[in-house]
């Protein structure tokens, strides 16, 4: 069996990494229409770990990724994202910041004007003086990532819905961003579909060491994460050899009206005796 | 029905007047920041302008043919039927031609503004656009801005050409009027001032046209039918708007130019 990614080496960089977080909340509170979505949470995203979001529907799952990205502001607390407080930033500042980020959408937010192509492109043409065929190369193999190349010059309303969630991690990857945010990327899916998708997370994981965000309302998502990782020479998900299980940068963080009732990784949540938390992972 | 208070409507108002000259602002501030998207500036250009082309070659045309048509009988009362040229010319020039042009393309591209953009808002494609690091403000409404305002303007010129044109139609071949004669006192009539005014117009309609589609683009909520309530917004309110500043425009200039 091929080795897990994960060698000794690897989790003393990510224990050493891990004092430096990529994302920190510090405080956060945000309300709409006078009722409180998040009460004053505070958490961190090390480098390189992946933390899956949970929570009932309407719990500010998604508002959280919003607000890491600066697409929302607080109404109260600190966000701090590559060590910069996006909640003092002004819009014109965090374009800059926002090139170091990808974020997959919950509805995949493709442009529907554009082709697969141009909308995977969109940020290489949008940054420099590159011409359509000078990312004709990053396009393809950020497309060939989600084993999407024929859809190239298709338009997204051809294309169907896990297509359509692909070519969105096809378009937040293509500049290879330090931070990924993934809002949903299973919803509404078919099993098989979501296995490929959940496949292309963990990839994206262990072989570009990428921190992420991913909200879902699927545990068996987030549990198959933490229970697999992706082996290049196969190019496949593997599970992980017994005594391994856990032993990926994979957290869990649980929601709970407006407060942070859970943080922690596999063995903790599995450990954990709040009846909630039983419940809701049973 | 839930009641809501003046004071939260008030607010809401000044909230949106606030909102709005914000975009106003920035849509014009962009012209001097990079990244400057002029491909999308020419995609608009031709979007707006030539799409437009027809109904202001019709509505031009009509207009003037109309405007003719009715003061002739008015001039061939008091024996003036020479002076059609003057008054078709004045009239489409410095008034019909600038404010029948704006209000058809406001008709036409406000209210595609709001629906295109209000579709990306209640969509996520323009948060999926700042997220990926690009100025939906620069990328979607400067270009829009800069091109409804331009070709507005030669839009403009055209309409007033036709509106002669169709006037000097009416005139030469109902009325008798001599076709040099007609286009001669038409010329002649204008001064300096009426040009200005009429050239003036369709830069701040076409303003108005353009950040008040974008306006309720951007502030389009509740799915599709939030979309379908902004481009009927737009519409009504940059038609009024238009009308507005129009009365204000010629009033202003008028004063300025102490008119005769």
């Amino acid at each position: 069996m091929a080795a897990p990614p994960i060698t000794f080496d690897d989790r003393q960089t990510s224990t050493e990494s891990s004092r430096s977080p990529v994302i920190a909340f510090d405080d956060v509170s945000i309300a709409f229409e006078g009722r409180t979505v998040l009460d004053g949470i505070s958490f961190q995203l090390a480098k390189g770990e992946t933390k899956a979001i949970f929570g009932v529907a309407g719990s500010g799952k998604s508002t959280i990724l919003k607000l890491a990205l600066g697409l929302m502001k607080p109404d109260s607390g600190h966000i701090h994202v590559l060590g910069e407080d996006v909640t003092q930033m002004r819009e014109e500042d965090l374009f800059d910041l926002r090139r170091k980020i990808g974020m997959v959408f919950q509805e995949s937010a493709l442009f529907d004007s554009l082709t697969v192509r141009e909308n995977v492109a969109f940020r290489l043409l949008e940054e420099g003086d590159v011409t359509e065929e000078e990312v004709e190369k990053p396009v393809r193999e950020s497309l060939s990532f989600v084993e999407l190349e024929k859809t190239v010059d298709m338009f997204p309303s051809e294309l169907s819905g896990g297509m359509r969630r692909r070519v969105a991690i096809a378009r937040a990857i293509i500049t290879h961003p330090e931070i990924l945010l993934y809002d949903s990327p299973t919803g509404g899916l078919d099993p098989v579909t979501s296995t490929t998708i959940v496949q292309l997370i963990v990839k994206q994981r262990d072989v570009y060491k990428t921190s992420s965000l991913l909200v879902t309302h699927r545990l068996q998502d987030a549990f198959t994460m933490a229970a697999n990782y992706f082996d290049r020479k196969t190019n496949q998900m593997q599970p992980l050899p017994p005594g391994m299980r856990g032993e990926v940068p994979m957290g869990f963080l649980i929601l709970r009206d407006g407060k942070i009732i859970f943080d922690g990784d596999v063995h903790e949540l599995a450990a954990c005796r709040d009846e909630y938390i039983r419940e809701y992972i049973s | 029905m839930e009641l809501i208070s003046p004071t939260e409507i008030a607010k809401e108002k000044i909230e949106a007047v606030q909102d709005f000259s914000v975009l106003a602002g920035r849509s014009v501030a962009n012209l001097f920041r990079y990244p400057r998207y002029f491909a999308d500036m020419m995609q608009q250009a031709d979007l707006i302008g030539v799409g437009s082309l027809p109904i202001v070659v019709l509505t031009g045309l009509s207009i003037g043919a109309e405007l003719a048509l009715n003061s002739a009988n008015t001039l061939q009362r008091f024996g003036s039927l020479s002076l059609i040229g003057q008054l078709v010319s004045v009239g489409m020039v410095r008034e019909l031609g600038p404010i029948i042009t704006g209000l058809m393309v406001a008709g036409r591209n406000s209210s595609g503004m709001a629906s295109e953009l209000g579709s990306m808002v209640v969509t996520e494609q323009i948060d999926a656009m700042r997220a990926l690091g690009t100025d939906p403000m620069k990328k979607l409404v400067t270009p829009r801005v800069i091109s409804t305002v331009f070709m507005l303007f030669f839009l403009t010129i055209i309409s007033d050409l036709l509106g002669l044109f169709g006037g000097g139609l009416i005139s030469t071949f109902l009325f008798r009027v001599d076709w040099r004669q007609y286009w001669n006192s038409a010329y002649q009539i204008l001064m300096f001032q009426d040009v200005l005014m009429g050239l003036l117009k369709p830069v701040l309609f076409g303003f108005i046209i353009a950040t008040v589609g974008c306006y309720y683009g951007v502030s389009a909520r509740g799915g599709t039918q939030g979309v379908g309530r902004a481009t009927t917004q737009a519409v009504v309110a940059s038609s009024v708007l238009i009308l507005m500043v129009d009365l204000l425009t010629t009033k202003f200039l008028m004063a300025i130019f102490s008119y005769r």
